[in-house]
Protein backbone atom coordinates (compact mmCIF):
# COMPACT_ATOMS: atom_id res chain seq x y z
CA UNK A 1 0.00 0.00 0.00
CA UNK A 2 0.82 3.50 -0.64
CA UNK A 3 2.24 5.56 2.54
CA UNK A 4 0.54 7.92 1.37
CA UNK A 5 -3.31 6.69 1.23
CA UNK A 6 -2.48 5.10 4.50
CA UNK A 7 -5.91 5.90 6.87
CA UNK A 8 -4.65 8.55 9.25
CA UNK A 9 -6.55 5.90 12.20
CA UNK A 10 -7.59 2.80 11.52
CA UNK A 11 -9.72 0.58 14.05
CA UNK A 12 -10.05 -2.92 13.50
CA UNK A 13 -12.52 -4.78 14.85
CA UNK A 14 -12.18 -3.96 18.11
CA UNK A 15 -14.34 -5.26 20.84
CA UNK A 16 -14.93 -4.39 24.85
CA UNK A 17 -15.99 -6.78 26.95
CA UNK A 18 -17.15 -6.14 30.71
CA UNK A 19 -18.14 -8.88 32.68
CA UNK A 20 -21.54 -8.20 34.89
CA UNK A 21 -21.96 -11.01 37.21
CA UNK A 22 -21.84 -13.82 34.67
CA UNK A 23 -23.09 -12.17 31.63
CA UNK A 24 -20.33 -10.55 29.29
CA UNK A 25 -21.16 -7.53 28.39
CA UNK A 26 -20.62 -6.23 24.67
CA UNK A 27 -19.63 -2.20 24.92
CA UNK A 28 -18.17 -2.61 21.62
CA UNK A 29 -19.19 -5.13 19.86
CA UNK A 30 -16.35 -5.37 16.87
CA UNK A 31 -16.42 -1.86 15.44
CA UNK A 32 -13.90 -1.68 12.27
CA UNK A 33 -13.64 2.11 11.24
CA UNK A 34 -10.68 4.34 9.17
CA UNK A 35 -10.55 8.17 8.72
CA UNK A 36 -8.40 9.91 6.40
CA UNK A 37 -6.00 12.32 6.96
CA UNK A 38 -7.60 15.62 8.11
CA UNK A 39 -10.97 13.77 8.00
CA UNK A 40 -13.77 15.49 10.23
CA UNK A 41 -15.70 12.98 11.29
CA UNK A 42 -18.74 12.93 14.12
CA UNK A 43 -20.16 10.16 15.71
CA UNK A 44 -23.03 9.90 17.00
CA UNK A 45 -25.29 7.58 18.56
CA UNK A 46 -28.02 7.09 22.15
CA UNK A 47 -25.87 6.92 25.11
CA UNK A 48 -24.65 3.83 26.03
CA UNK A 49 -23.84 2.61 22.40
CA UNK A 50 -19.85 3.13 23.67
CA UNK A 51 -19.39 6.22 22.21
CA UNK A 52 -16.52 7.19 24.33
CA UNK A 53 -15.79 3.85 25.30
CA UNK A 54 -14.19 3.93 21.88
CA UNK A 55 -12.85 6.95 21.87
CA UNK A 56 -10.85 6.14 24.99
CA UNK A 57 -9.41 3.15 23.29
CA UNK A 58 -7.82 5.35 20.78
CA UNK A 59 -6.90 7.59 23.31
CA UNK A 60 -5.11 5.20 25.11
CA UNK A 61 -6.80 5.65 28.15
CA UNK A 62 -8.35 2.12 28.15
CA UNK A 63 -7.63 -1.19 25.87
CA UNK A 64 -9.45 -3.62 23.50
CA UNK A 65 -10.33 -6.55 25.14
CA UNK A 66 -9.66 -7.38 21.10
CA UNK A 67 -8.54 -5.94 17.67
CA UNK A 68 -6.88 -3.02 17.64
CA UNK A 69 -6.32 0.34 17.09
CA UNK A 70 -3.46 2.55 15.14
CA UNK A 71 -2.62 6.10 14.48
CA UNK A 72 -0.44 6.69 11.81
CA UNK A 73 0.06 2.89 11.02
CA UNK A 74 0.79 2.60 14.91
CA UNK A 75 -0.60 0.58 17.45
CA UNK A 76 -1.71 3.21 20.27
CA UNK A 77 -0.27 1.93 23.68
CA UNK A 78 -1.53 4.32 26.29
CA UNK A 79 -1.82 8.53 25.94
CA UNK A 80 0.50 10.28 23.92
CA UNK A 81 0.12 13.75 23.33
CA UNK A 82 0.24 13.52 19.55
CA UNK A 83 -2.91 12.40 20.14
CA UNK A 84 -5.25 15.81 21.75
CA UNK A 85 -8.36 14.55 23.86
CA UNK A 86 -11.04 17.02 24.94
CA UNK A 87 -13.49 16.14 27.14
CA UNK A 88 -17.28 17.26 28.25
CA UNK A 89 -16.31 18.46 31.68
CA UNK A 90 -13.98 20.87 30.15
CA UNK A 91 -11.19 19.46 32.64
CA UNK A 92 -9.20 22.67 32.74
CA UNK A 93 -6.60 22.43 35.84
CA UNK A 94 -8.49 25.55 38.08
CA UNK A 95 -5.68 26.58 40.03
CA UNK A 96 -3.85 27.52 36.80
CA UNK A 97 -5.03 30.38 34.45
CA UNK A 98 -5.70 29.80 31.08
CA UNK A 99 -2.08 30.53 29.64
CA UNK A 100 -0.63 28.05 31.93
CA UNK A 101 -3.36 25.43 31.81
CA UNK A 102 -2.20 25.88 28.13
CA UNK A 103 1.47 25.48 28.79
CA UNK A 104 0.81 22.49 30.96
CA UNK A 105 1.88 20.33 28.46
CA UNK A 106 4.88 21.95 26.50
CA UNK A 107 5.97 22.40 30.24
CA UNK A 108 6.01 18.53 30.41
CA UNK A 109 7.85 18.25 27.37
CA UNK A 110 10.39 20.95 28.38
CA UNK A 111 9.74 23.11 25.92
CA UNK A 112 11.64 26.38 25.98
CA UNK A 113 10.07 29.03 28.12
CA UNK A 114 10.03 31.71 25.23
CA UNK A 115 8.56 29.06 22.86
CA UNK A 116 5.68 27.74 25.53
CA UNK A 117 5.00 31.37 25.89
CA UNK A 118 4.61 32.17 21.62
CA UNK A 119 2.80 28.83 21.09
CA UNK A 120 0.44 29.37 23.78
CA UNK A 121 -0.06 33.20 22.51
CA UNK A 122 -0.77 32.22 19.39
CA UNK A 123 -3.37 29.41 20.22
CA UNK A 124 -5.12 31.65 23.28
CA UNK A 125 -5.75 34.39 20.51
CA UNK A 126 -6.79 31.81 18.11
CA UNK A 127 -9.46 30.86 20.44
CA UNK A 128 -10.20 34.50 21.18
CA UNK A 129 -9.63 34.33 25.08
CA UNK A 130 -6.62 37.07 24.68
CA UNK A 131 -8.44 39.37 27.67
CA UNK A 132 -8.58 36.13 29.99
CA UNK A 133 -5.09 34.75 29.65
CA UNK A 134 -4.26 35.24 32.88
CA UNK A 135 -7.73 34.31 34.78
CA UNK A 136 -8.82 31.43 36.17
CA UNK A 137 -10.97 29.02 34.92
CA UNK A 138 -13.19 29.92 38.02
CA UNK A 139 -13.72 33.61 36.05
CA UNK A 140 -14.81 31.96 32.50
CA UNK A 141 -18.50 30.53 31.19
CA UNK A 142 -18.61 26.93 29.88
CA UNK A 143 -18.08 28.01 26.11
CA UNK A 144 -14.41 30.03 26.51
CA UNK A 145 -13.61 27.08 29.45
CA UNK A 146 -13.86 24.45 26.46
CA UNK A 147 -12.06 27.12 24.06
CA UNK A 148 -9.64 27.00 26.67
CA UNK A 149 -9.19 23.29 26.73
CA UNK A 150 -9.62 23.24 22.52
CA UNK A 151 -6.10 25.50 22.72
CA UNK A 152 -4.55 23.68 25.13
CA UNK A 153 -5.26 20.17 23.09
CA UNK A 154 -4.07 22.82 19.85
CA UNK A 155 -0.49 23.42 21.63
CA UNK A 156 0.71 19.84 21.95
CA UNK A 157 0.37 19.93 18.18
CA UNK A 158 -1.45 16.94 17.80
CA UNK A 159 -2.23 14.93 14.17
CA UNK A 160 -5.10 14.00 15.50
CA UNK A 161 -7.69 15.30 17.80
CA UNK A 162 -10.82 13.38 20.10
CA UNK A 163 -13.22 15.37 21.34
CA UNK A 164 -16.10 13.71 23.61
CA UNK A 165 -19.17 15.39 23.46
CA UNK A 166 -17.08 18.80 24.12
CA UNK A 167 -20.68 21.13 23.64
CA UNK A 168 -22.62 18.62 25.91
CA UNK A 169 -22.93 21.27 28.68
CA UNK A 170 -23.18 24.12 26.62
CA UNK A 171 -26.98 25.98 25.96
CA UNK A 172 -28.23 25.76 22.59
CA UNK A 173 -26.85 28.91 21.53
CA UNK A 174 -23.54 28.84 22.49
CA UNK A 175 -22.95 25.68 21.23
CA UNK A 176 -23.88 27.13 17.90
CA UNK A 177 -21.27 29.32 17.90
CA UNK A 178 -18.63 27.18 19.14
CA UNK A 179 -19.64 24.79 16.48
CA UNK A 180 -19.15 27.81 14.20
CA UNK A 181 -16.05 28.68 16.06
CA UNK A 182 -14.42 24.83 16.17
CA UNK A 183 -14.92 24.70 12.09
CA UNK A 184 -12.86 28.17 11.93
CA UNK A 185 -10.39 26.88 13.94
CA UNK A 186 -10.45 23.55 12.69
CA UNK A 187 -9.98 25.23 8.68
CA UNK A 188 -7.52 27.56 9.92
CA UNK A 189 -5.42 24.27 11.69
CA UNK A 190 -6.38 21.14 9.69
CA UNK A 191 -6.21 17.83 11.87
CA UNK A 192 -7.96 14.49 11.31
CA UNK A 193 -11.46 14.90 13.86
CA UNK A 194 -13.23 12.45 15.90
CA UNK A 195 -15.83 14.53 17.39
CA UNK A 196 -18.54 12.50 19.51
CA UNK A 197 -21.66 13.97 20.03
CA UNK A 198 -25.49 12.91 20.51
CA UNK A 199 -27.16 16.19 18.83
CA UNK A 200 -27.82 14.86 15.68
CA UNK A 201 -28.09 18.55 14.43
CA UNK A 202 -24.12 19.53 15.44
CA UNK A 203 -22.90 15.79 14.08
CA UNK A 204 -24.69 16.99 10.80
CA UNK A 205 -23.30 19.83 10.82
CA UNK A 206 -19.62 20.26 11.60
CA UNK A 207 -18.80 16.73 9.54
CA UNK A 208 -17.63 15.09 6.62
CA UNK A 209 -18.66 12.16 7.40
CA UNK A 210 -21.65 11.21 10.40
CA UNK A 211 -20.55 7.34 11.61
CA UNK A 212 -24.51 6.43 13.32
CA UNK A 213 -23.62 3.87 16.31
CA UNK A 214 -25.92 1.46 17.88
CA UNK A 215 -26.02 0.05 21.27
CA UNK A 216 -26.18 -3.96 22.58
CA UNK A 217 -23.36 -4.57 21.69
CA UNK A 218 -22.17 -0.97 20.75
CA UNK A 219 -21.39 -1.90 16.74
CA UNK A 220 -21.79 1.00 13.78
CA UNK A 221 -25.13 1.15 12.45
CA UNK A 222 -24.47 3.27 9.25
CA UNK A 223 -22.36 6.38 7.78
CA UNK A 224 -23.67 8.70 6.39
CA UNK A 225 -21.62 11.45 3.86
CA UNK A 226 -21.60 14.94 4.24
CA UNK A 227 -21.39 16.50 0.73
CA UNK A 228 -21.62 20.16 1.90
CA UNK A 229 -18.61 22.14 1.08
CA UNK A 230 -16.50 23.93 3.56
CA UNK A 231 -16.83 26.42 5.13
CA UNK A 232 -20.06 25.60 6.63
CA UNK A 233 -22.55 28.37 6.89
CA UNK A 234 -25.50 29.72 8.47
CA UNK A 235 -27.62 29.02 4.95
CA UNK A 236 -26.41 25.71 4.82
CA UNK A 237 -27.64 24.53 8.01
CA UNK A 238 -30.97 26.17 7.01
CA UNK A 239 -30.96 24.50 3.60
CA UNK A 240 -33.35 21.58 2.61
CA UNK A 241 -30.46 19.62 1.96
CA UNK A 242 -29.42 19.90 5.43
CA UNK A 243 -32.27 18.77 6.48
CA UNK A 244 -32.55 15.90 4.21
CA UNK A 245 -29.11 14.67 5.88
CA UNK A 246 -30.54 15.05 9.31
CA UNK A 247 -33.68 13.03 8.86
CA UNK A 248 -31.36 10.65 7.40
CA UNK A 249 -29.23 10.44 10.59
CA UNK A 250 -32.39 10.84 12.55
CA UNK A 251 -33.75 7.67 11.03
CA UNK A 252 -30.80 5.92 11.78
CA UNK A 253 -30.24 6.90 15.30
CA UNK A 254 -33.83 6.79 16.82
CA UNK A 255 -35.38 4.12 14.80
CA UNK A 256 -32.32 1.79 15.21
CA UNK A 257 -33.08 -1.97 14.05
CA UNK A 258 -31.72 -4.74 15.98
CA UNK A 259 -29.33 -5.68 13.17
CA UNK A 260 -26.04 -6.80 13.11
CA UNK A 261 -24.53 -10.46 12.86
CA UNK A 262 -23.49 -10.63 16.68
CA UNK A 263 -27.18 -9.39 17.97
CA UNK A 264 -28.94 -11.37 15.82
CA UNK A 265 -27.48 -14.35 17.07
CA UNK A 266 -28.26 -13.07 20.29
CA UNK A 267 -31.93 -12.16 20.15
CA UNK A 268 -32.50 -15.66 17.94
CA UNK A 269 -31.07 -17.22 20.84
CA UNK A 270 -33.36 -15.39 23.45
CA UNK A 271 -36.47 -15.81 20.85
CA UNK A 272 -35.60 -19.99 20.86
CA UNK A 273 -35.42 -19.83 24.84
CA UNK A 274 -38.80 -17.89 25.35
CA UNK A 275 -41.15 -19.83 22.83
CA UNK B 1 -13.44 37.10 15.18
CA UNK B 2 -16.76 37.33 15.89
CA UNK B 3 -17.24 33.76 18.65
CA UNK B 4 -19.53 34.35 21.54
CA UNK B 5 -19.39 37.44 23.21
CA UNK B 6 -17.28 37.12 27.02
CA UNK B 7 -20.67 36.71 29.23
CA UNK B 8 -18.14 37.72 31.63
CA UNK B 9 -16.56 41.18 31.80
CA UNK B 10 -12.75 41.23 31.84
CA UNK B 11 -12.31 42.60 35.36
CA UNK B 12 -9.36 40.10 36.58
CA UNK B 13 -9.65 41.64 40.06
CA UNK B 14 -10.11 39.03 43.06
CA UNK B 15 -13.22 37.89 44.26
CA UNK B 16 -16.22 40.56 44.63
CA UNK B 17 -14.58 42.16 48.28
CA UNK B 18 -16.96 44.45 48.04
CA UNK B 19 -19.09 45.84 51.62
CA UNK B 20 -21.74 43.88 51.86
CA UNK B 21 -24.24 45.36 53.65
CA UNK B 22 -24.97 42.19 55.32
CA UNK B 23 -21.79 42.03 56.30
CA UNK B 24 -21.50 44.83 58.08
CA UNK B 25 -24.41 43.59 60.29
CA UNK B 26 -22.82 40.93 60.82
CA UNK B 27 -20.08 42.56 62.43
CA UNK B 28 -22.02 44.90 64.37
CA UNK B 29 -23.82 42.10 65.87
CA UNK B 30 -20.76 40.44 66.55
CA UNK B 31 -19.25 43.29 68.55
CA UNK B 32 -22.71 43.48 70.44
CA UNK B 33 -22.22 40.17 71.48
CA UNK B 34 -18.88 40.70 72.76
CA UNK B 35 -20.55 43.43 75.01
CA UNK B 36 -23.36 41.57 75.87
CA UNK B 37 -21.30 38.43 77.21
CA UNK B 38 -19.05 40.57 79.26
CA UNK B 39 -22.24 42.45 80.96
CA UNK B 40 -24.26 39.43 81.67
CA UNK B 41 -21.25 37.65 83.09
CA UNK B 42 -20.03 41.03 84.99
CA UNK B 43 -24.07 40.67 86.36
CA UNK B 44 -23.86 37.35 87.43
CA UNK B 45 -20.65 38.05 89.54
CA UNK B 46 -22.46 41.03 91.13
CA UNK B 47 -25.19 38.45 91.98
CA UNK B 48 -22.79 36.80 94.57
CA UNK B 49 -22.35 33.68 92.50
CA UNK B 50 -18.86 32.46 92.99
CA UNK B 51 -17.58 34.04 90.00
CA UNK B 52 -14.33 36.85 89.53
CA UNK B 53 -15.87 40.10 88.04
CA UNK B 54 -14.07 40.97 85.18
CA UNK B 55 -11.88 43.88 86.43
CA UNK B 56 -10.67 40.84 89.19
CA UNK B 57 -9.54 39.08 86.41
CA UNK B 58 -8.08 41.77 84.14
CA UNK B 59 -6.18 43.01 87.33
CA UNK B 60 -5.17 39.02 87.51
CA UNK B 61 -4.12 39.03 83.95
CA UNK B 62 -1.91 42.57 84.07
CA UNK B 63 -0.38 41.55 87.48
CA UNK B 64 0.35 37.96 85.64
CA UNK B 65 1.55 39.88 82.35
CA UNK B 66 3.95 42.34 84.72
CA UNK B 67 6.04 39.81 86.58
CA UNK B 68 6.63 37.83 83.19
CA UNK B 69 4.51 34.50 84.07
CA UNK B 70 1.98 34.73 81.65
CA UNK B 71 4.57 35.28 78.81
CA UNK B 72 6.44 32.39 80.06
CA UNK B 73 3.64 30.33 79.87
CA UNK B 74 1.88 31.34 76.52
CA UNK B 75 5.33 30.85 75.33
CA UNK B 76 5.81 27.39 76.80
CA UNK B 77 1.88 26.42 75.70
CA UNK B 78 2.42 27.50 71.74
CA UNK B 79 6.10 26.16 71.90
CA UNK B 80 4.87 22.87 72.55
CA UNK B 81 1.58 22.99 70.35
CA UNK B 82 3.70 24.39 67.20
CA UNK B 83 6.70 21.66 67.57
CA UNK B 84 4.07 18.93 67.88
CA UNK B 85 1.43 19.99 65.35
CA UNK B 86 4.78 21.14 62.66
CA UNK B 87 5.92 17.20 63.67
CA UNK B 88 2.43 15.71 63.07
CA UNK B 89 1.72 17.22 59.62
CA UNK B 90 5.03 17.13 58.55
CA UNK B 91 4.44 13.16 58.85
CA UNK B 92 1.23 13.37 57.88
CA UNK B 93 1.11 14.69 54.38
CA UNK B 94 3.46 12.13 53.08
CA UNK B 95 2.11 9.45 54.69
CA UNK B 96 -2.04 10.64 53.72
CA UNK B 97 -0.48 10.78 50.13
CA UNK B 98 0.91 7.73 49.92
CA UNK B 99 -1.88 6.41 51.43
CA UNK B 100 -4.18 7.86 48.74
CA UNK B 101 -2.28 7.22 45.83
CA UNK B 102 -0.91 3.34 46.27
CA UNK B 103 -3.50 1.01 47.37
CA UNK B 104 -1.28 -1.59 49.10
CA UNK B 105 -0.61 1.44 51.32
CA UNK B 106 -4.04 1.93 52.25
CA UNK B 107 -4.52 -1.43 53.06
CA UNK B 108 -1.37 -1.38 55.18
CA UNK B 109 -2.41 1.84 56.64
CA UNK B 110 -5.57 2.56 56.85
CA UNK B 111 -7.05 0.04 60.27
CA UNK B 112 -3.79 1.71 62.44
CA UNK B 113 -4.88 4.94 61.41
CA UNK B 114 -8.41 4.55 62.12
CA UNK B 115 -8.25 2.51 64.97
CA UNK B 116 -6.01 5.01 66.66
CA UNK B 117 -8.00 7.54 65.68
CA UNK B 118 -10.70 6.24 67.95
CA UNK B 119 -8.69 6.58 70.84
CA UNK B 120 -9.10 9.97 72.57
CA UNK B 121 -5.48 11.79 72.80
CA UNK B 122 -5.43 12.37 76.54
CA UNK B 123 -6.08 8.40 76.86
CA UNK B 124 -2.41 8.16 75.30
CA UNK B 125 -1.05 10.41 78.24
CA UNK B 126 -0.04 7.77 80.85
CA UNK B 127 1.39 5.43 78.67
CA UNK B 128 3.34 8.65 77.24
CA UNK B 129 4.52 9.65 81.04
CA UNK B 130 5.27 5.89 81.55
CA UNK B 131 7.69 5.47 78.40
CA UNK B 132 9.13 8.86 78.18
CA UNK B 133 9.30 9.98 81.37
CA UNK B 134 7.89 13.83 83.00
CA UNK B 135 9.58 15.98 80.32
CA UNK B 136 8.62 17.62 77.14
CA UNK B 137 8.58 14.48 75.06
CA UNK B 138 5.31 12.77 76.26
CA UNK B 139 3.87 16.34 76.08
CA UNK B 140 4.82 17.06 72.46
CA UNK B 141 4.15 13.59 71.62
CA UNK B 142 0.54 13.78 72.15
CA UNK B 143 0.28 16.74 70.44
CA UNK B 144 2.15 15.17 67.78
CA UNK B 145 -0.42 12.20 67.55
CA UNK B 146 -3.76 14.65 67.63
CA UNK B 147 -2.34 16.71 64.77
CA UNK B 148 -1.33 13.80 63.03
CA UNK B 149 -4.25 11.39 63.41
CA UNK B 150 -6.48 14.22 62.13
CA UNK B 151 -4.50 15.67 59.04
CA UNK B 152 -3.54 11.64 57.52
CA UNK B 153 -7.47 11.18 57.09
CA UNK B 154 -8.26 14.45 55.48
CA UNK B 155 -4.99 14.23 53.05
CA UNK B 156 -5.52 10.75 52.45
CA UNK B 157 -9.11 11.78 51.09
CA UNK B 158 -8.04 14.50 49.43
CA UNK B 159 -5.69 12.54 47.26
CA UNK B 160 -8.80 9.81 46.59
CA UNK B 161 -10.96 12.10 45.57
CA UNK B 162 -8.96 14.16 42.69
CA UNK B 163 -11.16 14.04 39.58
CA UNK B 164 -9.92 11.47 37.39
CA UNK B 165 -10.46 13.57 34.44
CA UNK B 166 -8.05 15.62 35.66
CA UNK B 167 -5.22 12.82 35.12
CA UNK B 168 -6.54 11.76 32.29
CA UNK B 169 -6.54 15.29 31.33
CA UNK B 170 -3.07 15.26 32.33
CA UNK B 171 -2.05 12.10 30.84
CA UNK B 172 -2.93 12.82 27.31
CA UNK B 173 -0.91 16.36 27.74
CA UNK B 174 1.94 13.53 28.08
CA UNK B 175 2.43 13.86 31.59
CA UNK B 176 3.67 10.50 33.28
CA UNK B 177 2.83 9.18 36.93
CA UNK B 178 5.64 11.97 38.71
CA UNK B 179 4.71 15.05 36.79
CA UNK B 180 0.91 13.92 37.61
CA UNK B 181 1.59 13.20 41.29
CA UNK B 182 3.30 17.02 41.63
CA UNK B 183 1.47 18.80 39.39
CA UNK B 184 -2.54 17.56 39.95
CA UNK B 185 -2.77 15.28 42.69
CA UNK B 186 -0.95 17.81 44.87
CA UNK B 187 -2.56 21.06 44.00
CA UNK B 188 -5.99 19.24 43.72
CA UNK B 189 -5.89 17.95 46.98
CA UNK B 190 -4.23 21.19 49.02
CA UNK B 191 -8.22 22.34 50.01
CA UNK B 192 -8.07 18.91 51.97
CA UNK B 193 -4.94 18.81 53.67
CA UNK B 194 -5.61 22.86 54.83
CA UNK B 195 -8.79 21.99 56.33
CA UNK B 196 -7.21 18.97 57.93
CA UNK B 197 -4.49 21.07 59.16
CA UNK B 198 -6.70 23.53 60.68
CA UNK B 199 -8.82 20.36 62.38
CA UNK B 200 -5.36 19.35 63.44
CA UNK B 201 -4.38 22.19 64.81
CA UNK B 202 -7.40 22.71 66.53
CA UNK B 203 -7.30 19.20 68.24
CA UNK B 204 -3.14 20.03 69.03
CA UNK B 205 -4.61 23.02 71.01
CA UNK B 206 -7.02 21.13 72.76
CA UNK B 207 -4.67 18.64 73.66
CA UNK B 208 -1.92 20.76 75.36
CA UNK B 209 -3.56 22.27 78.22
CA UNK B 210 -4.63 18.94 79.27
CA UNK B 211 -1.18 17.33 78.70
CA UNK B 212 0.50 20.07 81.37
CA UNK B 213 -2.22 19.53 83.67
CA UNK B 214 -0.15 16.55 83.85
CA UNK B 215 3.16 17.15 85.14
CA UNK B 216 4.62 20.68 83.61
CA UNK B 217 6.44 23.34 85.31
CA UNK B 218 4.98 25.96 83.34
CA UNK B 219 2.38 26.68 80.55
CA UNK B 220 -0.91 27.90 80.77
CA UNK B 221 -2.79 24.53 81.83
CA UNK B 222 0.13 24.35 84.20
CA UNK B 223 -1.09 28.07 86.00
CA UNK B 224 -4.18 26.88 85.99
CA UNK B 225 -3.41 23.88 87.46
CA UNK B 226 -1.77 25.43 90.14
CA UNK B 227 -4.56 28.25 90.24
CA UNK B 228 -7.08 25.97 91.35
CA UNK B 229 -4.78 24.15 94.44
CA UNK B 230 -4.73 27.86 95.53
CA UNK B 231 -8.19 28.66 94.70
CA UNK B 232 -7.55 31.57 92.80
CA UNK B 233 -10.48 32.15 90.18
CA UNK B 234 -9.41 34.92 88.25
CA UNK B 235 -5.73 33.17 87.33
CA UNK B 236 -8.16 30.31 86.11
CA UNK B 237 -10.17 32.79 84.26
CA UNK B 238 -7.34 34.34 82.27
CA UNK B 239 -5.54 31.28 81.60
CA UNK B 240 -9.21 30.37 79.74
CA UNK B 241 -9.35 33.56 78.40
CA UNK B 242 -5.70 33.46 76.63
CA UNK B 243 -6.10 29.73 75.15
CA UNK B 244 -9.27 30.94 73.72
CA UNK B 245 -8.11 33.84 71.86
CA UNK B 246 -4.63 32.62 71.37
CA UNK B 247 -6.55 29.33 69.47
CA UNK B 248 -8.66 31.54 67.77
CA UNK B 249 -5.66 33.46 66.17
CA UNK B 250 -4.01 30.43 64.89
CA UNK B 251 -7.12 28.82 63.48
CA UNK B 252 -7.59 32.49 61.82
CA UNK B 253 -4.19 32.28 60.43
CA UNK B 254 -4.49 28.84 58.99
CA UNK B 255 -7.78 30.21 57.56
CA UNK B 256 -6.04 33.30 55.81
CA UNK B 257 -3.33 30.54 54.36
CA UNK B 258 -6.29 28.13 53.17
CA UNK B 259 -7.73 31.54 50.85
CA UNK B 260 -4.58 32.06 49.61
CA UNK B 261 -3.75 28.74 48.17
CA UNK B 262 -7.21 27.80 47.52
CA UNK B 263 -8.63 30.42 46.34
CA UNK B 264 -8.94 29.14 42.45
CA UNK B 265 -11.82 27.09 44.43
CA UNK B 266 -15.05 27.33 42.00
CA UNK B 267 -17.98 28.20 45.10
CA UNK B 268 -21.27 27.03 44.57
N1 LIG C 1 -16.21 0.13 33.76
C1 LIG C 1 -17.36 -0.32 33.22
N2 LIG C 1 -17.93 -1.44 33.70
C2 LIG C 1 -19.08 -1.91 33.15
N3 LIG C 1 -19.71 -1.33 32.13
C3 LIG C 1 -19.18 -0.21 31.62
C4 LIG C 1 -17.98 0.36 32.12
N4 LIG C 1 -17.69 1.47 31.41
C5 LIG C 1 -18.68 1.58 30.49
N5 LIG C 1 -19.57 0.59 30.63
C6 LIG C 1 -20.76 0.37 29.79
O1 LIG C 1 -20.38 0.38 28.45
C7 LIG C 1 -21.38 0.97 27.67
C8 LIG C 1 -20.79 2.02 26.77
O2 LIG C 1 -20.37 3.13 27.54
P1 LIG C 1 -19.88 4.49 26.90
O3 LIG C 1 -18.79 4.19 25.94
O4 LIG C 1 -19.60 5.42 27.98
O5 LIG C 1 -21.20 4.95 26.11
P2 LIG C 1 -21.52 6.36 25.44
O6 LIG C 1 -20.32 7.22 25.56
O7 LIG C 1 -21.89 6.02 24.03
O8 LIG C 1 -22.70 6.89 26.17
C9 LIG C 1 -22.42 1.54 28.61
O9 LIG C 1 -23.56 0.70 28.60
C10 LIG C 1 -21.74 1.50 29.93
O10 LIG C 1 -22.67 1.23 30.95
MG1 LIG D 1 -20.03 9.08 26.56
Amino acid sequence: MNTDERPKIEINDITKVYELGKEQFYALGGVSLTLADNEFVTVVGPSGCGKSTMMNILAGLDEPTSGTARVDGKLVKGPSPERGVIFQQYALFPWLTVRKNVEFGLKTARVSAAERHERAEHFIEMVGLTQFADALPKMLSGGMKQRCAIARAYAMNPSILLMDEPFGALDALTRVKMQEHLLHTWEQEKRTVMFITHDVDEAAFLANRVVVMAARPGRIQKIVNVDLPYPRTEEMRLSREFADLRNEIWHAVYHQSPKSDRTDAITANQESEKS
Amino acid sequence: MSVDAPPVTPTIAPLTRRKDPRQQTQRILNVVTLFLGVGIWWALSATGINLPSPPEVLAAAVKLAADGTLWNDMLASLTRVLTGFALGTALAIPVGFVMGWYAWARGLLEPWVQFFRTIPPLAIIPLAIVLMGIGEQPKIFVIFLAAFLSCVISTFQGVVQVDRTLINAARVLGAKDGTIFAKVVVPASTPFILVGMRVGLGSAWATVVAAELIAAQEGLGYRMQQAQIYYQLPTIFVGLIVIGILGLIMDRALLLVEKKLTGWQERR
